[in-house]
């Protein structure tokens, strides 16, 4: 680390100003990367096995399109949202970055219990995760996305009351800052998750 | 230093994005459950309309070109979508003989 | 769980090495409370976030995990020396080879390279340090605790036994029982996060922290390589990563993803293996590449032939590579039309592969050529590797590989690029930038008997299987008939195995002479080295450069001693310099890991979740951390700089 780490550059927004910053930054892009394999693997496991579905229920089964297209809305609106927070922060106004995040928070929350009763409406119509392949694959795919939200959740929680404690400074935007590209990311996934899993699903 | 900072004090690039998710996602959703094309159209179409929706979010809400790695960022985003591509596809066509 | 299932019991060697762990633990604990050097242990190495010093603790864990791995290997060639032996039966036959392989490939060779790395990048970039110090550290930690946690398998709870490959249905509970494949998937897991880590972090490092002057294609060749593999190493083991998660659920949660009913499809588990496999393959072979390239340069006293063909070729290996993984199941019946073209696409990733070949040659020719112990090791990987690589294409032929496929002539052709590859660059590597971890040379003539042991029993061991191979010999077989011809062959390969085990030897024999008699490094460079990491002292001063350096050439020192400046280090320049500060935290977390891990295995979820929490508080603790390391006053900078000869 260089001592560049400790100087700032007054013309880039605050999340970027130091070099300590701009490093975090590049590198959770990167992690991101890593993180789009990782759900393409999954992607490619479920889309392999989905219809291998022994004697359990199918898809078309399964899937009912309300519930799903409530926890899209849900996500897609605290993706804006999010994106709001940012927008805010780089005009420092600090009330308006702590609604739009405690909005996003709220919106994900929601996300996360329509899902937790999807499970357990399938789980109650005898679809668990050990029914057949294609429930095994459908379950970690959408599952291992809502532990990210979850996890993204608690990340943002963090962040709020680090927010509270220290106002702004470059190290609490970029925190800031990066965990929006993490929530967006988290959209992106849902969308292909949406078309891949469900609207395929349905067709299928 | 690609980074803006401009104080625009209406975010419009946002709103735009929010509106064009919203509409994409109802077009997927029209062309999966209502449109009555063969399988293999629906899927091309939802597919490429979710690929759209995907950069959206990395353009007008992630600011994917931003900073001074937006070139880094973007080749490892474009990088990280080829892998997937060769991840997803060549599964199916590799198992495609015991599926 | 009774706990005569917990201990694994009834093998004499299980006992005699319980006895041995036993001992060395208590030693260890003596030595150090003895020389009362516990706080010196906390302080100088379980929190250090300081590369080199990192980078050491790969090494040396390498150098035991090669230990390991390589008793593993004596033991299967004692069982195969003679036909109907009865040293080991067929279970633990299946264990060792299983360990043995997992090991050497995943907690020998991989952090045989990162170690390497880690000591070698950011001197070679003219950093001070990586992008993010602590998650490096955390990256060892968690490598080191998943190779722990892999290691004890043996005395608690059974190997794993399912080959390092751990193929379903095989892998899967109705065949394997037991806890032994429980700590495959998590060990791996566990070590598998910390090397994804290391990817981001070097990438990161390599990209944005290079000195002024040094661009892309200014690099030196080693960091290039690291590049490129650090991409492989991001792209691909998020792959592992989600392979091994649903081995778990198969293994504890009994979902369907791999069995043998209600949709289960085993042959998904081998293809998933493999796209992670094959680019894993050259995430150790790609390092080694890089390190032959700065050897040769030096010790043949030329600048790289071909650098910019090299530096294509390794970019054109990042693509390829992932495309290329079927060739590991050819057999599986996959359909002339996927098979043909895995068979090309390897074929294609031969050519950039050779074109390398050449440029070390041409770099050779007319050189005034030092034989030196790294020398050594960088001239005979040519040809050995060529051997290895011409069989590699030879498997690569869809149609043929059904007469390879799992024979000797596989265990020989991967062990003559794994060994002449990887093994040959570590120890190339090993003494090449020794002075740079320990200001001592490791002595030469040690060197050069290890090297000749080494290299000649390699070839007399693996020589004879491919031969055995087309014998019929198959892989993973734990015992032989007399009547089919192998004996000879498989004597003379045990044979040479023990020449290699007594390189081995001498090797670890060289570090300890070395320690007490080696000579001193006093310059810095004691090879007439082309790039910047011979511009500091050895061993390296802990801010690695008093000054960061101008770079102007692509082998920048060379540039700078040609004219005849050398690296001077101005006292008039010097400023403070900003560094991190220690952490206990990545070793305690990654303790965390390793009981979450050791209560996945055994299924004791409450000791796994309690983990789970301690990991939790961790990272919560490190987001709440305000600390912003410290400088290092420009006085102390002059007294370090002074006591090594390089300052003013
Ligand atoms: C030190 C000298 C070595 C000897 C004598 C040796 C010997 C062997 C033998 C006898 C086998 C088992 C063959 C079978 O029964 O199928 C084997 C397998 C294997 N070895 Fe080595 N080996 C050595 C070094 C290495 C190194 C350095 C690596 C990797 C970097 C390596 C990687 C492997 C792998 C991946 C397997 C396959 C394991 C499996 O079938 O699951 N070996 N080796
Ligand atoms: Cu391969």
């Amino acid at each position: 680390m260089a001592e560049a780490a400790h100087q700032y550059d007054e013309t880039m927004p605050l999340e970027y100003r130091t070099e300590e910053s701009r490093l975090n930054i590049l590198g959770f892009w990167i992690f991101l990367g890593a993180e789009v394999v990782l759900f393409a693997t999954l992607f490619a496991t479920y889309l392999v096995l989905f219809q291998r579905t022994g004697s359990g229920p199918t898809t078309s089964d399964l899937f009912e399109i309300k519930d799903v297209m409530i926890e899209t809305l849900l996500l897609l609106t605290s993706s804006f949202t999010c994106g709001l927070a940012v927008f805010e922060m780089r005009r420092r106004r600090l009330s308006g970055l702590l609604t739009w995040l405690l909005v996003t928070l709220l919106l994900g929350a929601g996300f996360i219990t329509f899902e937790i009763r999807e499970f357990i409406h399938y789980v109650h119509e005898g679809a668990t995760i050990q029914t057949s392949a294609f429930l095994s694959s459908f379950f970690v795919l959408v599952g291992t996305h809502g532990a990210h939200v979850s996890l993204g959740i608690c990340w943002m929680i963090l962040i709020i009351i680090q927010l509270l404690q220290r106002g702004f400074t470059p190290r609490t935007a970029r925190k800031v800052f990066i965990v929006s590209l993490y929530w967006h990311f988290l959209d992106v996934v849902w969308i292909f998750i949406f078309t891949l899993v469900y609207l395929t699903g349905m067709v299928m | 230093m690609g980074a803006n900072h401009h104080h625009e004090t209406f975010p419009w690039k946002h709103i735009v994005g929010f509106i064009l998710s919203l509409v994409l996602t109802f077009i997927a959703l029209w062309v999966a459950l209502s449109s009555g094309w063969t399988i293999k159209a629906i899927l091309g179409v939802i597919v490429t309309l979710a690929v759209l929706q995907a950069a959206l979010q990395l353009f007008m809400f992630m600011h994917m070109t931003e900073s001074d790695s937006g070139r880094v960022q973007t080749i490892n985003m474009l990088y990280s979508f080829f892998i997937a591509v060769v991840v997803v596809a060549g599964s199916i066509w590799v198992m495609w003989f015991v599926l | 769980m009774k706990w005569s299932e917990f201990f694994v019991t009834g093998e004499p060697l299980i006992y005699a090495a319980d006895v041995a762990i036993v001992l060395t633990v208590i030693g260890i604990v003596f030595v150090l409370t003895y020389f009362k050097k516990w706080k010196w242990l906390w302080d100088e190495w379980l929190t250090t976030v300081d590369h080199k010093k990192i980078g050491v603790m790969y090494i040396i864990s390498a150098v035991l995990m090669l230990f390991r791995g390589g008793v593993d290997a004596l033991l299967m060639r004692a069982q195969l020396t003679a036909p109907n032996m009865k040293f080991l039966n067929s279970e633990h036959y299946n264990e060792i080879f299983t360990t043995h392989g997992t090991i050497m490939i995943l907690f020998m060779a991989m952090p045989f390279i990162i170690g390497l790395m880690n000591i070698v990048v950011p001197l070679q970039i003219g950093a001070r340090d990586v992008a993010y110090p602590y998650l490096n550290a955390l990256s060892f930690w968690l490598f080191f605790v998943g190779a722990m946690l892999f290691n004890i398998s043996f005395v608690i709870g059974g190997s794993p036994n399912a080959g390092w490959t751990s193929y379903f249905p095989l892998a899967g509970n109705e065949f394997s029982p037991g806890v032994g494949n429980n700590y495959y998937a998590v060990a791996l897991q566990i070590s598998g996060i910390g090397t994804l880590m290391t990817g981001i972090n070097f990438l990161v490092t390599i990209l944005k922290m290079r000195a002024p002057g040094m661009t892309l294609m200014r690099m030196p060749m080693f960091t290039w390589t690291i590049l490129i593999t650090c991409v492989l190493i991001i792209f691909a083991f998020p792959v592992l990563t989600v392979a091994l998660a649903l081995m778990t659920f198969d293994r504890l949660f009994d979902t369907q993803f791999f069995t043998m009913a209600n949709g289960g499809m085993s042959m998904l588990w081998a293809n998933l293996f493999w796209i992670w496999g094959h680019p894993e393959v050259y995430i150790v072979i790609l390092p080694s590449f890089g390190i032959f390239s700065e050897v040769v340069s030096t010790f043949a006293r030329k600048r790289l032939f071909g650098y910019k063909a090299m530096v294509y070729s390794i970019v054109g290996i990042a693509f390829l590579s992932f495309i290329v993984w079927v060739h590991h199941f050819f057999t599986m019946g996959a359909g002339a039309a996927v098979n043909s073209v895995f068979s090309i696409t390897t074929m294609a990733i031969a050519v950039p592969t050779g074109v390398k070949i050449f440029n070390w040659l041409f770099t050779l020719r007319k050189g005034k050529i030092r034989f030196t112990t790294a020398m050594l090791w960088s001239l005979a990987f040519i040809p050995n590797f060529v051997i290895g690589g011409v069989t590699g294409v030879m498997l690569a032929m869809a149609a043929a590989d059904y007469q390879y496929h799992n024979s000797y002539f596989l265990i020989a052709h991967f062990h003559y690029v794994l060994i002449a590859g990887t093994v040959f660059a570590c120890f190339a590597g090993l003494h090449y930038w020794y002075p740079k971890m320990f200001g001592h040379i490791l002595n030469e003539r040690l060197g050069k008997w290890t090297f000749w042991l080494f290299m000649i029993g390699f070839n007399i061991c693996f020589f004879p299987m491919y031969f055995l191979g087309l014998m019929g010999m198959t892989r993973r077989m734990y015992t032989y008939s007399e009547g089919l011809g192998w004996t000879p062959l498989n004597v003379v390969a045990s044979v040479g195995a023990v020449l290699m085990g007594i390189g081995f030897i001498v090797l670890c024999y060289n570090i300890y002479y070395s320690a007490r008699y080696g000579e001193r490094d006093m310059t810095g460079d004691p090879w007439d080295g082309r790039t910047l990491e011979w511009a500091t002292s050895s061993p390296v001063a802990h801010y690695n450069f008093a000054i960061t350096p101008e770079v102007k050439d692509l082998d920048a020192y060379w540039e700078m001693k040609k004219s005849g400046k050398g690296f001077e280090i101005d006292e008039e320049k010097l400023k403070p310099i900003h560094m991190p500060s220690n952490s206990g935290r990545p070793f305690l977390i990654s303790i965390a890991f390793f009981f979450a891990g050791f209560g996945l295995v055994f299924k004791w979820f409450w000791l796994a979740i309690i983990a789970t929490i301690f990991i939790a508080l961790g990272l919560i603790l490190r987001s709440f951390d305000d600390d912003d390391g410290y400088y290092i006053s420009v006085d102390e900078i002059k007294r370090t700089e002074r006591l090594s000869g390089k300052g003013a």
